[in-house]
């Protein structure tokens, strides 16, 4: 067994004291029709043939394209430093802070996540962190429930899918969930339909918890969230801004707009794509909700010698003291995930913050000016910040070629919202601090050639 | 000797001056936000510290060398499976292939991953004798909540909506009644038998038509072996319910007992208990779900499927009607389930079912080295932990099992569980894992002798403890009263900066 | 010895009555058991509440118990001190920590509660 210590004499010394002679005896209680005879796996792989084993399939992923893909994970420099410091085993390797005498490290790091997010996002209490941003958008969603005491959420279609998504499957015990509509017209197109949302807000006999949108949404534009708020508000709903925390540095805060809670995806914060995960989930509340947050929060106290000192405090919240009574069944957090965001946001700095938004705003205007150049023009016209939708007719067909030649030219909307017939020939695209001039001048240049060409030859 | 590093550490705010740090970005155009309006910007910049990269990197370094970790020193905490977690999984993890690969990329540049995917549920339907595996959730409650939504579901599309309850035995986890009570389900506590296992004749009892489901721990929250699951599992399945099974315990049975041949309809696995994911602190892990025919159709999307010509892709939605949908955005915990991976080859079947010989027998070991000093609730082999109780110690001593713990400290060991499960008084779960040498196990026991006899003697040593940790025990209740959650400028005036 | 002018429950809650009126809180031995009470979820004026109702929620760092009714009645007021200073629950469990007043529904109710005899041989039982 490659990770264990035991020789056959240490197995024997540990049986001889037990007055045993084979560990079987150790499964006796295990009724003999359950037993299982052995397990059908391949025989253990020496380290040297596993590793090119893992090397191999590595290298059946295309990692070496020339990306515009985001929907909700961004490419962005990570520095080196962020990973040096998550290799310390003390880090890694550490178990959750119940003994906070012996993990202060773990602890304080927390705090100063949820320190820093609280700048960011410009709210009080920011928990611990959930598995990503579309379970921190269903915890927030049935926080308003909770809150209010009333059993109807109004999610915007604005939200990622996969969060919308998800937020319904959360919500399947009797609670409604219901969508927004977008603006398919005119200047506000692909944002949400305030009329349409007040008109919901006001239906008789379904009271609203709480109402949803992102900032930007899942199309890259910009949203009227201050008017999304008040009218939240004025139905005595909760209002929940889903954000994204690199854009922070030059949006308007979720605070600042009266948002009560805030969920988001903390990916972008130095964390590698990773194919899915593991991601770290934003969550943040008013002061006025700190009871309602599910999930850890660790707080700052002293010890009994008056030092400061710090722990997981509140805890009589959580599914193991309040059982079928807590808010939620969380247990882990991501803590190394918010560690990664922590000690992301010290290297870079508020001003490097500020530079990667805005750094990544003027690659994606390069970006819209080139494919407009090549006839894909955006979709939309209001305000983006780096992500947005171009018009390209057979997308999906174009997107196939445009991967052939090397370049991941965004998501295929007609996949991603297949029951929005506006979208049916969009690719969502975007650009960052990390999207070169050349890889721009590339996609536009292989666009430019598909479009001159016939409908049949791309699909060809 | 302190069993953790010493030097406490200011917050990154204390440390921050205007001006430091930079570099790392190159600068955007100054009218890179021009177009953007200005009732949509920032007004305010977030109040983040700028530091340079030496003060960083030692804060961090200083920081990580307050905690104990598995890489410093034995971790007995029964219930979580404190194994070693091998190196070539992080680096494996790593690797750029699987680190840079965009969870929305097109199945066709995501071969490696994907296949790394397929090849993870397929080992785990063996280990754990399931038909079928879901990698998505994102963590072993999360696990749970997909299992019971399944089994909601498949209640709801037979029309027996009338079931509404879940059973749990009075030892189960937290997250078994809270994840019951967010898919809306009311939590029916069974009280277990006085030999530890589930109590036959209530559960009986208590199973009927307006059961759903029952959730089992099987070995139990004891570490012991539930013998009388098969019975269990016939009378649950006669009353029309489903049986779920928490896999937090199952590095004590593999290769020995598979839950799915045993009837289990459900349940979760825990790869950073069982599969040796690291813990970083508090996550991230992953829940994989593993479940029978009956639940197939309502598994989370999407899959992971392979095609005939050996290509492998994600299942699209309108594949599984019936699947109660997401949990979380994207495919699931990859960068987590690489690891999980690795270490399940570098086993091999004989390694996997060795890992639960050596757990198994190393727990009895360590329980029969500690039978005279402490209170053994249950006199019976054991499985991969055993609970010790302090409460004879406390009745001569007052000496509790707080105070033993945090005397542990001292001697350079990480506590092991205490107060869990609810039901032993004064108890301590005490899981040593596979990982651990005999030496490491003699000394960890002849430190609970000692500090046993220490509680007689001088019992203020023990109560008074820890004595050498950075901090001493801490001021909870006012934390938890008037709690400082958020770094302000004038906090530090409260508490002294440590500098 | 606990208070003898007050009347207790098997769930370690006290009911002091004047009147038609009923004040509620915990023991002195339930606060201990508890530790250090960091919160009290008391219900709103007006809320009515069966005997044996869950009423509210008392918690401590480390563990949280259910408050259950020990008579019937309708919440008059809650003690509004406890969300600043749940301490006094620990400190004065009998006076300034009490939690609700509640106009009885059912006097008749009071007949089954313990008197402070009948109660300090339960705790000296556990």
């Amino acid at each position: 067994m490659p990770y264990g210590p035991h020789t056959a004499d240490d197995r024997e010394r540990m049986l001889a004291a037990l007055g045993l002679t084979s560990v079987d005896q150790l499964f006796e209680d295990i009724p003999v029709a359950l037993r299982a005879s052995h397990l059908d796996l391949p025989d253990p792989e020496p380290e040297l043939e596993l590793a090119a084993r893992l090397s191999g399939l590595a290298a059946r992923n295309r990692t070496d394209l020339a990306s515009f893909l985001g929907a909700g994970v961004y490419r962005h420099w990570s520095p080196a430093a962020v990973d040096q410091l998550l290799l310390r085993s003390e880090w890694y390797t550490a178990y959750t802070p119940y003994q906070p005498e012996i993990s202060q490290g773990t602890l304080q790091s927390i705090y100063e996540y949820e320190s820093l997010l609280a700048e960011l996002v410009d709210l009080d209490v920011v928990s611990a962190s959930h598995y990503d941003g579309a379970a921190a958008t269903a915890e927030a969603a049935l926080m308003t429930c909770r809150v209010t005491r009333r059993e109807r959420v109004l999610i915007s279609r604005g939200v990622h899918p996969h969060y919308r998504d998800t937020v319904r499957t959360y919500f399947e015990g009797g609670l409604q969930l219901d969508e927004i509509p977008l603006i398919v017209d005119g200047d506000g197109a692909g944002t949400t339909d305030l009329a349409a949302l007040e008109r919901m807000l006001a239906e008789p006999g379904l009271p609203v918890a709480g109402v949803i949108a992102a900032q930007p949404d899942f199309l890259g534009l910009l949203e009227p969230m201050p008017e999304i708020g008040r009218l939240a508000h004025t139905a005595g709903a909760l209002f929940v801004a889903v954000v994204e925390p690199v854009s922070l540095a030059v949006l308007a805060p979720p605070g600042a707009y009266g948002a009560d809670i805030a969920a988001g995806e903390g990916q972008p914060l130095g964390i590698a794509p990773q194919y899915g995960g593991p991601y770290l989930g934003i969550l943040a509340s008013t002061d006025a909700l700190v009871r309602q947050i599910p999930g850890r929060l660790v707080g700052m106290t002293s010890d009994r010698d008056g030092k400061r000192a710090f722990v997981m405090t509140m805890r009589a919240r959580e599914q193991d003291i309040r059982r079928d009574k807590a808010a939620s069944n969380i247990c882990t957090n991501q803590a190394l995930l918010a560690l990664a965001a922590s000690i992301y946001l010290s290297v870079i700095g508020p001003h490097g913050l500020r530079d990667v938004a805005a750094l990544g705003a003027s690659r994606a205007a390069q970006l819209e000016a080139a494919l407009a150049a090549v006839g894909a023009p955006r979709l939309h016209s209001g305000p983006y910040l780096n992500e947005f939708v171009v018009r390209v007719p057979n997308a999906r067909a174009v997107h196939r070629r445009l991967l052939d030649a090397g370049i991941l030219a965004g998501l295929v909307l007609a996949d991603a919202e297949p029951d929005d017939p506006s979208l049916s020939d969009g690719l969502l695209v975007c650009a960052t601090e990390v999207t070169t001039s050349a890889e721009i001048a590339r996609f536009a240049a292989a666009l430019g050639a598909l479009i001159g060409t016939s409908v049949a030859e791309v699909v060809r | 000797m302190s069993v953790t590093g010493e030097r406490l550490q200011p917050t990154i705010f204390e440390l921050g001056r205007p001006g430091r740090g930079g570099g790392k970005i190159p600068h955007p155009p100054k009218d890179a936000l021009d177009r953007l309006p200005s009732e949509a910007r920032r007004a305010v910049p977030p109040g983040l510290p700028e530091m340079n990269e030496l003060d960083v990197v030692r804060h961090y370094v200083n920081l990580s060398q307050l905690n104990y970790a598995v890489d410093t020193g034995f971790y007995p905490l029964g219930s979580c499976t404190m194994k070693f977690n091998p190196k070539l999984n992080e680096w494996a993890a790593r690797l750029p292939g699987f680190a840079d690969l965009h969870p929305m990329a097109p199945d066709e540049v995501a071969q490696g991953s994907l296949q790394l995917l397929w090849e993870l549920e397929q080992a785990l339907m063996e280990i754990s004798g399931m038909r079928a595996v879901t990698l998505q959730p994102a963590a072993g409650a999360q696990g749970e909540l997909t299992g019971i939504l399944m089994i909601r579901e498949y209640h709801r599309a037979r029309g027996e909506t009338d079931r509404d309850e879940v059973l749990v035995p009075d030892s189960s986890h937290g997250t078994n009644p809270a994840t019951a009570s967010m898919a809306g389900y009311r939590t029916i506590t069974i009280p277990s038998a006085a030999d530890g296992g589930v109590d036959l004749d209530a559960f009986s009892a208590a199973l009927g038509p307006g059961t759903a489901a029952v959730m089992i721990t099987n070995p139990s929250t004891l570490g012991l072996f539930e013998s009388r699951i098969g019975e269990l599992l016939e009378a649950v399945h006669a009353a029309g319910a489903l049986a779920y099974m928490d896999g937090a315990n199952l590095n004590a049975v593999m290769g020995r007992f598979k839950p799915g041949e045993a009837g289990f309809d459900v349940m979760h696995f825990n790869v950073h208990k069982t599969f040796s994911t690291p813990h970083g602190g508090g996550g991230p892990g992953a829940g994989p779900v593993g479940v029978g025919e009956t639940l197939i159709p309502y598994l989370p999307t999407p899959r992971v499927l392979r095609e005939d010509d050996g290509t492998f892709r994600l299942e699209r939605a309108h594949e599984r009607p019936s699947s109660i949908g997401r949990l979380r955005s994207f495919v699931g915990n990859t960068g987590v389930l690489v690891r999980a991976y690795a270490y399940i080859l570098a086993h091999g079947g004989p390694g996997l079912r060795e890992v639960s010989d050596d757990a198994v027998l190393a727990a009895n070991y360590l329980k029969h080295r500690l039978s005279d000093a402490y209170d053994i609730p249950y006199d019976r082999p054991c499985k991969h932990e055993f609970v010790a109780s302090a409460a004879t110690i406390k009745k001569h001593t007052g000496v509790r099992t707080l105070d033993i713990a945090k005397r542990l400290i001292d001697y350079g060991y990480h506590p092991p569980t205490i107060y869990f499960p609810l039901i032993v008084e004064e108890g301590m779960l005490i899981e040593p894992t596979e990982t651990e040498s005999v030496e490491t196990l003699d000394a960890f026991a002849d430190a609970l002798i000692a500090i046993a006899a220490e509680a007689a003697a001088s019992p203020d040593l023990v109560t008074g403890a820890p004595h050498s940790a950075p901090v001493r025990r801490l001021d909870e209740a006012t934390a938890a009263r008037q709690p400082n959650l958020r770094w302000r400028p004038m906090t530090g005036a409260q508490t002294p900066c440590p500098d | 010895m606990v208070p003898t002018d007050l009347r207790y429950t098997t769930d370690h809650e006290w009911v002091r009555v004047e009147g038609d009126e009923a004040t509620i809180g915990i023991t002195a031995y339930a606060a201990d058991q508890l530790g250090d009470i960091v919160f009290v979820e008391l219900p709103d004026p007006g809320r009515a509440f069966e005997r044996s109702a869950a009423f509210g929620v008392v918690e401590s760092v480390k563990a949280v118990s259910d408050l259950f009714a020990p008579i019937g009645g309708e919440v008059i007021e809650g003690n509004d001190q406890l969300a600043g200073s749940p301490e006094l629950v620990n400190s004065d469990p009998y006076g300034g920590g009490w939690m609700v007043k509640l106009r009885l529904s059912d006097p008749g109710q009071l007949a089954a509660l313990l008197d402070a005899d009948a109660y300090d041989a339960l705790i000296a039982e556990g």
